[in-house]
């Protein structure tokens, strides 16, 4: 069983801090984690791999730094590392993302099952699943809970939908986005950081994947970013006062409207 | 050109890019700054930083748009009966229409007895309702909807193609966008018609809602947006209106991949929809006072929310965290008890009407967003309104 994991390097939620003058997010750029819900991605692809064999391989798209997050999801359990580093993917929206990411996958070669986090934190989009899944031309089900049975030929599992759950079969290859409680990811083993430091990392540039590279970077994305601003805040919060008894009072008559 | 562009008139040589960039690609060179294009990851984060807007990152457009018409927008269903975000959009999407002087289609698909929810859609400001009536429908399932839209809208070429931010929506809005090779842009909680060029401007929060970006779709179509639910308003409906219903069939020949083993349904007990939430943060101190936020919660009808950490210490399940690995809720009142306000909460609030904050920190950032505010303990303020009500 053969499994790609797709990261994304995202700020360090721990690190994100506000400008109390602009309330805009101070972002150096240089603290950085794998996206929280990708964890989850990893762990379940390890977790197969520990019943089944097989190989994980975690991918990414990044600038070269991201092989430092690779080489952890590696003292976590991955066997290779993949990282799509190009000055020609900069500025990808989702689109041109998942086409990269599909380049990504072609050069992995055989595998059975794709697994990417529910969305990424910083973007909030959850659209490089299904997308990629499209770009090539496989099934994909999004917001898996539970996995209750794997093997080579097909996934059942449940998906939180919108209004309950849907317990759903998927012959492999097939992409699944997971949610946050589907595991709980390991921490790091020594033997798995030993291993990290020389596990197998390999980084390819837009050439040696042979990118289109009208459709990779900023070239290939249909989305463009206008403008970006701070919201307005509607004026400073009106303060509720007098007794406990009269602020309660107060807020019922809010809550009633 | 394409790439990372400074308006040399505007830059006032403040320096603020280039520390800001994590690729060391931006110098001054007589106080303005200058970009190194080899060393640039056109990550933005310069453009955000200029206090002038003297940075940009501009593309060449190419494409051919001059075919597509209209607005048109998907109205999911559930059980036969179309979402509420159904008829949040046909307003929206009547408003559009009617700036660009063109048409407003809905897209209406389940179930056998569907084309009954058409009449209620044209009341709401549709002029014509497409409707796709099979039971391989009747189940939101992502390959069979999209089989059906994908004749559908590839026939009808629409510039605007909208549906709603729920989980359905936003897992199969990304399929069809990478299968048309278009742009979409997820979760908006704003749309415009830009004056000058006609395009759809949608804007969304970015990073935990404390900062908006709008973006645009210039050269592909249709311009795909998904909408986040209760944001827009709900019409009021006009049972005089009159519109066209044509039916759309099926593409007989289609067999998807993913099977449906069994749905179970759920009902209530999401707060994705709740008119009133009571949330709690760590500022309630313990499990047990918990407990009395909801015992409110159910005396007041309301959903209870909360803030991640107190899921990870295991005082409340997942499916009440509100926030950014959380839920995204859009209620009348949000009355959040001892929640500081980190911003990955704030981004699941943002939808609130009115928030109403207590926090003993009168520094908390939650009163930045609070339309009204209690400094105090949020405990006390919690007994004194459960012997209310």
């Amino acid at each position: 069983m053969n499994i790609i994991v797709c990261v994304k390097q995202v700020p360090s939620t721990n690190e994100v801090r506000l400008d109390p003058e602009t309330h805009t997010i101070i972002r150096d750029g240089r603290q950085s984690v794998i996206n929280p819900f990708d964890t989850y991605g990893l762990e379940e692809a390890v977790q197969i791999k520990e019943r089944l064999g097989g190989r994980v391989t975690v991918l990414s798209m990044g600038i070269p730094a991201t092989e430092r997050l690779l080489r952890d999801a590696m003292s976590r359990g991955a066997d290779q590392g993949v990282l799509l580093t190009d000055k020609a993917f900069a500025g990808a929206d989702t689109l041109a993302t998942s086409y990269a990411l599909s380049l990504g996958v072609k050069q992995i070669g055989e595998y059975d099952l794709i697994i990417c986090g529910k969305m990424a934190v910083d973007g909030d989009t959850a659209q490089i699943g299904p997308e990629l899944a499209e770009t090539l031309g496989l099934p994909h089900i999004a917001d898996v809970k539970k996995i209750l049975s794997v093997d080579e030929t097909s996934l059942t599992c449940i998906k939180l939908t919108d209004n309950g759950e849907q317990e759903l079969q998927v012959p492999l290859p097939a992409l699944i986005t997971v949610l946050k409680d589907i595991n709980m990811p390991r921490l790091p083993s020594i033997t798995g950081v030993e291993f990290s430091l020389t596990a197998p990392f390999h980084s390819f540039s837009a050439d040696q994947l042979a990118a289109d590279t009208s459709r990779t970077g900023l070239n290939g994305s249909p989305t463009q970013v206008v403008r970006t601003f701070t919201p307005e805040r509607g004026g400073e919060a009106q303060e509720i006062t007098g007794s406990l008894d009269e602020q309660a009072a107060e807020i019922l008559n809010l809550i009633k409207g | 050109m394409s790439g990372l562009v400074i308006d040399k008139q505007k830059c006032i040589g403040c320096g603020l890019c280039a520390g800001a960039c994590p690729a060391s690609a931006l110098t001054m060179v007589d106080d303005v700054a200058q970009v190194d294009q080899a060393a640039c990851v056109l990550c933005g984060i310069c453009v955000d930083s200029c206090p002038e807007g003297a940075i940009a990152i501009v593309k060449e457009s190419q494409g051919n748009t001059a075919d597509y018409h209209g607005v048109w927008l998907f109205a999911e269903q559930n059980q036969g009966r179309a979402l509420p975000v159904a008829f949040e959009l046909t307003a929206k999407g009547r408003q559009l229409a009617d700036e660009l002087s063109t048409s407003l289609t809905v897209l209406l698909a389940g179930g056998p007895g569907i084309a009954g929810e058409a009449q209620a859609l044209i009341a709401a400001g549709a002029d014509r309702v497409l409707v796709g009536e099979d039971p391989k429908l009747a189940v939101n399932l992502e390959e069979n909807y999209a089989a059906w839209l994908d004749q559908v809208v590839t026939e009808g070429k629409p510039e605007i193609l909208l549906f709603g931010a729920t989980g359905f929506g936003r897992s199969l809005a990304p399929k069809l966008a990478a299968r048309w090779q278009t742009g979409l842009t997820a979760d908006c909680t704003v749309l415009e018609i830009d004056k000058q060029s006609g395009l759809l401007y949608q804007t969304r929060p970015a990073f935990g809602g404390n900062l908006m970006a709008t973006i645009y779709t210039p050269s592909h179509r249709p311009q795909m947006a998904t909408v986040r639910p209760g944001v827009m308003p709900y019409p009021v409906l006009d049972e005089t209106r009159r519109g066209e219903i044509l039916a759309c069939p099926f593409p007989q020949d289609f067999s998807p991949l993913v099977r449906l083993l069994q749905e179970r349904q759920i009902q209530a007990e999401t707060i994705a929809d709740a008119e009133l939430i009571i949330a709690v943060g760590r500022g309630i101190g313990n499990a047990k006072n918990v407990a009395l936020a909801r015992q409110l919660a159910e005396k007041l009808g309301a959903a209870l929310g909360c803030t991640r950490p107190l899921v990870d210490t295991g005082w409340c399940e997942y499916k009440h965290q509100v926030g950014q690995t959380g839920c995204a809720v859009a209620p009348r009142i949000y009355l959040a008890l001892g929640i500081s306000g980190a911003i990955q909460h704030l981004a699941g609030i943002a939808g609130a009407q009115t928030i109403i904050a207590v926090n003993s920190d009168p520094e908390a950032p939650i009163f930045a967003q609070a339309q009204y505010k209690i400094v105090g303990d949020c405990l006390d303020v919690l007994k004194a309104l459960l012997a209310q009500v």
